[in-house]
This record gives structure tokens, C-alpha cells and sequence, in this order.
């Protein structure tokens, strides 16, 4: 197994959208290290015969009636967020200068 | 006698409003004044909501003096967990991310308990988005155990369970992932039920581990848990996971159980949740409490679950693997918190990193890391796909147990609760706090935590009982025989041992 030293920390930090300080990174490496050699073990048992499962009590084909409900107010769902404009969530620019 | 009133069952209380002794206005009044006198200490709630509780309760009087028949719990007030969205009530999932945020509608469970006549007194505490087993990951501050204002209450619920235990609510709204109704049940000497998955909705709960969350009633006595299970559960239609089948008869099957007689009734002792790495004296009570279910006729049996050997490893792949791709939503584009990063481009994908390092805790970026990798490219299968297949084993394990016996019982936690900062820098002795809990949210079954004693520190301990799932029934009928059973020894409830908090003048 890989180890997830202080690299693989930043690089999936990065992938997860969570700016970390030095100093959490350098924690957090040692703190997932033990982690992950923990959890490891599953893979003792976990035998090419063994169907994974996903969900505890599967349903199939889960319907609600098909009868229309009125949506949230505009209003009220903006209320809560950072910042809005013209009925509609203002959000910084998406793509890079460059793109 | 209204105060009196907070120390009286849910039941109790309800008898009390239908015979006109006491109103839901009155009731709503006296726990907020207990809240009022002893929450800067126990620290249960972080927002209390005085003129709604008491706008509702009112309607509720209303309501009943008009005769309107209304449901056994209408007018008993109670507490929600602060992971369950309310309309018009600020909502934080104890997350510094979503501090101020009020959202826009309810969880399908709070339209019920509005509809129904519940005043809803405010929003418990709770460990960052549900992770933690001390609320210690709060980031608004721990909630501290009513027994022992310097130790942990549990968590994540400790706040709904430490407002059970305190006499601030008679009941409250839990949320159990992984143990978290049942074990801060356990260690504030309370009552706490996980149903079966998708027993009662989770549209509307800010979902930690879609997979494994299972919200459930957290009371003191287990007739209360069978009536509130019974008022919030059920099919809904806005929730594809909701299961179709009826709930069974819950409140039935915890009233046979009081009766304090199993004969003929099958409980099997898994052979892994007990012994080594368990406090001695949770040990003994649990020992003490199996004897009484054979004197009331059960039949013991051992039970193995092997593969309870891997069940922690799996959660701790399969939760924060959920974790993660759950939590992505909070980007700081549509509620919550929006930081900017201090220098380069104020570009989308640089303010979502900067706000999600500013607004998360400790906790949160663990886990929400650990998944990340969990599930990334090379690791997929080694990781996440090998504990898929660890949650078949258990539910196979767990299959073969249930053909020997009809509930299964173990402690619900370890130890007792332990004190503040004692495991903060060790996330894995954290995380043990909740090796007997898991297996039952790997395999969807429902179970209940049940107060079973004082261990030799003084503190409470719990006792678990597992059933098959949809067998929620079962749960109730033995957890209530054992509770009378232990009552009749102590002569009333384990909370009348409780110290007295000091009340704020």
C-alpha cells in the first residue's frame, strides 16, 4: 500500500478544495498516516468472492407521485447565500485569465 | 408543579395535556425556564427559540380545546439536533461554514413534528457536521455531561442527549451515523434509537455518510423513543431511500416490554463486543443486566460476528468516503460562509479552497481528506471497494446471528465518558468510542442504546440491543423490559442519581 506522506496530503488536499497552512499539513500527515495503516486491514478480508455492498436495505425504482409542488421562493433561497444579484447567486469568476 | 413538569416523561406529560392538567404553554414555559437556569453549564443548545415553542404551544391548546383530535405527543416540547434543517431557525450543523445560515424550508421529520403540535424549543450541539463522538469538534464549544460538567456528554449528539439528560427537553431529535444517538445515550444515561435504515426520512438531515445516517429519537425512557419513532417515521416520498413498509407496532411493543417478561425471547451476546479493551465496570453492569433478561425469561445465547473485526476499519473508509462528496456542496457559491483567498485570482475554484480551509475544522478536513483519497484513482479499489465488501461479510454475519437469536446485545460504548481533551489528539482512540455502535449502520439494522447503571467511576453506562431490520419492534420490547427490570432494582430512574446541576439564579 502507499503511504500518504506529506506530498500525497497537499496534492489530495488540493483535490478536495481545502487550503491547508504548513502547519496543518504537517499534522495531518502524521494523523492520516496511522489512519490509513489502520483502516489497511480491510483488504485481509475483502477476497476477489466477496460482492461489495453499497447500500444497507437496496430499493429499486423508487417513484414519488408524479404531481408538480412549487418550488422554493426565489427570495428565500437566496437569503442565505454570500451574495446575490438580479434574482440569481453571484459567484467569483469560474475560469482562469488565461482560459 | 410546572417545576416539576421537566423532570416527567414525555408520556407522563402527555397524559397530563389530555386531562387538562397542564397546557402545552405552561410545559413549553418550564423548560425554558430550566433551559434558562442551566444551560450556560451544560451548553446543550445553541439557539433557543422561545417565542416560536411558545407560539406552537399555544396553537397546539388551541388546537386541543377546539377538540381537534390531535396525535399523543401534540404540545410535549421538544429539541432538534442542529444537522436537521428548520425553517426559520438558524441551522449550523455545529460548522463555523454555515454559521448564521437559515434555511428555507424543513426536514420532512420537523413538518411532522410541526404538524403534529410539538413546540420546538431550540437547536442542540453537536460535533462539526456530525463527526466526532465528544461535541468536543463543535465549533461553537463543547456541551458538557450533566453528571460531570468535565467530561464529554458524547457525541455527535451529545447536545440533544445532555438536554434529555439535564431536564431541559423531554425529547429530542438525534442523528446516528455511527453511533451517535445511541453512545451519548450511554454515557448521560439516556435512551437512544437508531431505526432501520430509511425508517424515518432524511430528507432535510445535512447529510454526513448518505449510506449509513439514520435519524431517531432521543428520550429518557423507552416508551418515549417508541412513541416519538412512531410520530416522525414512515414512508416520504422525498426520500428515495425512505423504506415503504409500516414501522410496526413500536409503542405496542414497548408497553409488552415493560411488563418486564421475555419468555421464550432469544438474546445473543456477540462475543465480540465485550471483553478486552472494555471498562471493567461496564462490563459488570452489562453481566448484571443479562442475568435479569434470564430471570425474566430470555434465553441467552453467545453469538459470533467475526468480521466485527473489520467493522471499524470499513466505516472509517465508507463514512469519510461519503463524507466527502457530500460535503463538496459547501464551496461558498449558495449559503454559508465565502472566504476570499488573500492574494492571487478571485477565481471560483481559489475562494471554494480558501473558504473550505477557513470554515472547516479539524475533524472535517480529516475525514473529508481521508475520503478524498479513499476514492481517488489507484486507491478506489484497495480502499473503498474492499470495505464495500467488509459491510457484505458483516451483513452476513449478522444474518447468521439472527437465525440463533432474536435481538442481539452488547454495551453500547467502551467506557464511560471520559474527560475533556483526554482523546483530542489521538483520532483513533476517538474513534473506538464507536466500535460497538458501527456494525449496525454497515448492515442497516436498528438498535437502541438503554441505560443499564453506574459504573465504578460513578458514571452511566448503556446497553445495546440490535434486531433485524424493519424488526424495530423487537428493540423497543427488549430495552423496555429491561428498563423495568432495572428500575424495580433501583427503585426509579438512574437519572434520579444524577447530581443536582446548580441552577442559575
Amino acid at each position: 500500500m502507499p503511504t500518504l506522506d506529506r506530498n500525497e496530503v497537499a496534492r489530495v488536499a488540493a483535490l478536495a478544495r481545502i487550503d491547508l497552512t504548513d502547519a496543518e499539513l504537517d499534522r495531518l500527515a502524521d494523523e492520516l498516516q496511522v489512519i490509513v495503516a489502520s483502516v489497511e486491514k480491510v483488504s485481509e478480508v475483502a477476497t476477489p468472492d466477496v460482492p461489495a455492498t453499497s447500500h444497507p436495505l437496496p430499493l429499486v425504482n423508487t417513484m414519488r407521485a408524479d404531481v408538480p409542488e412549487a418550488p422554493l421562493a426565489i427570495a428565500d433561497v437566496l437569503a442565505g447565500a454570500p451574495e446575490s444579484e438580479d434574482g440569481k447567486f453571484l459567484v467569483p469568476q469560474i475560469l482562469g485569465e488565461d482560459a | 408543579m410546572s417545576a416539576e413538569l421537566p423532570r416527567r416523561s414525555a408520556a407522563e406529560l402527555a397524559a397530563l395535556l389530555a386531562s387538562g392538567e397542564t397546557s402545552s404553554v405552561e410545559l413549553t414555559q418550564a423548560h425554558l425556564d430550566r433551559i434558562a437556569a442551566v444551560d450556560d453549564a451544560v451548553a446543550a443548545f445553541l439557539h433557543v427559540d422561545a417565542e416560536g415553542a411558545l407560539a406552537a404551544a399555544a396553537e397546539t391548546d388551541r388546537r386541543r380545546a377546539a377538540g381537534e383530535e390531535l396525535p399523543e405527543l401534540a404540545g410535549v416540547p421538544i429539541a432538534v439536533k442542529d444537522v436537521v434543517v428548520t425553517k426559520g431557525l438558524p441551522t449550523t450543523a455545529g460548522s463555523k461554514i454555515l454559521e448564521g445560515w437559515v434555511p428555507p424550508y424543513d426536514a420532512t421529520l420537523v413538518e411532522r413534528l410541526r404538524a403534529a403540535g410539538l413546540p420546538i424549543l431550540g437547536k442542540t450541539n453537536m460535533d462539526e457536521f456530525a463527526m466526532g463522538s465528544s461535541t468536543e469538534f463543535s465549533a461553537y464549544g463543547p456541551t458538557r455531561n450533566p453528571w460531570d460538567l468535565e467530561r464529554i456528554p458524547g457525541g455527535s449528539g451529545g447536545g440533544s442527549a445532555a438536554a434529555v439528560a439535564a431536564f431541559e427537553a423531554p425529547l429530542a431529535i438525534g442523528t446516528d451515523t455511527g453511533g451517535s444517538i445511541r453512545q451519548p445515550g450511554a454515557v448521560t444515561g439516556t435512551v437512544g434509537a437508531k431505526p432501520t435504515y430509511g425508517g424515518i426520512s432524511r430528507y432535510g438531515l445535512i447529510a454526513m455518510a448518505s449510506s449509513l445516517d439514520q435519524a431517531g429519537p432521543v428520550t429518557r425512557t423507552v416508551l418515549d423513543a417508541a412513541l416519538l419513532h412512531e410520530l416522525i417515521g414512515g414512508h416520504d416520498p422525498r426520500d428515495a431511500t425512505s423504506l415503504p413498509d409500516p414501522l410496526g407496532p413500536l409503542a405496542a411493543a414497548a408497553r409488552e416490554g415493560a411488563t418486564g417478561e421475555l419468555k421464550g425471547v432469544r438474546v445473543g451476546v456477540v462475543a465480540e463486543l465485550g471483553g478486552e479493551g472494555y471498562q471493567s465496570g461496564v462490563r459488570d453492569r452489562f453481566a448484571e443486566s443479562i442475568e435479569l433478561l434470564r430471570g425474566a425469561g430470555a434465553e441467552i445465547v453467545e453469538v459470533h460476528c467475526p468480521s466485527f473485526e473489520y467493522a471499524l476499519a470499513a466505516y472509517y473508509l465508507i463514512m469519510p468516503a461519503e463524507a466527502s462528496s457530500n460535503l463538496a456542496k459547501f464551496d461558498g457559491m449558495r449559503f454559508g460562509l465565502r472566504v476570499e483567498p488573500s492574494d492571487g485570482p478571485v477565481t471560483a475554484e481559489r475562494v471554494m479552497a480558501a473558504t473550505r480551509g477557513a470554515g472547516f475544522g479539524d475533524e472535517v478536513k480529516r475525514r473529508v481528506i481521508l475520503g478524498t483519497y479513499a476514492l481517488s484513482a489507484g486507491y478506489y479499489d484497495a480502499y473503498y471497494g474492499s470495505a464495500q465488501k467488509v459491510r457484505t461479510l458483516i451483513q452476513r454475519d449478522l444474518a447468521t446471528a439472527f437465525t440463533q437469536a432474536d435481538v442481539l446485545v452488547s454495551p453500547t460504548a467502551p467506557t464511560t465518558a471520559f474527560r475533556f481533551g483526554e482523546k483530542l489528539d489521538d483520532p483513533l482512540a476517538m474513534y473506538l468510542n464507536d466500535v460497538a455502535t458501527i456494525p449496525a449502520n454497515l448492515a442497516g439494522i436498528p438498535g437502541i442504546s438503554v441505560p443499564n447503571g453506574l459504573a465504578e467511576d460513578g458514571l452511566p453506562t448503556g446497553f445495546q440491543v440490535l434486531a433485524p431490520a424493519r424488526e424495530d419492534a423487537r428493540v423497543y420490547r427488549v430495552a423496555a423490559a429491561l428498563e423495568t427490570l432495572l428500575e424495580s432494582t433501583w427503585g426509579g430512574s438512574i437519572l434520579d442519581r444524577a447530581p443536582e446541576l446548580e441552577v442559575a439564579p
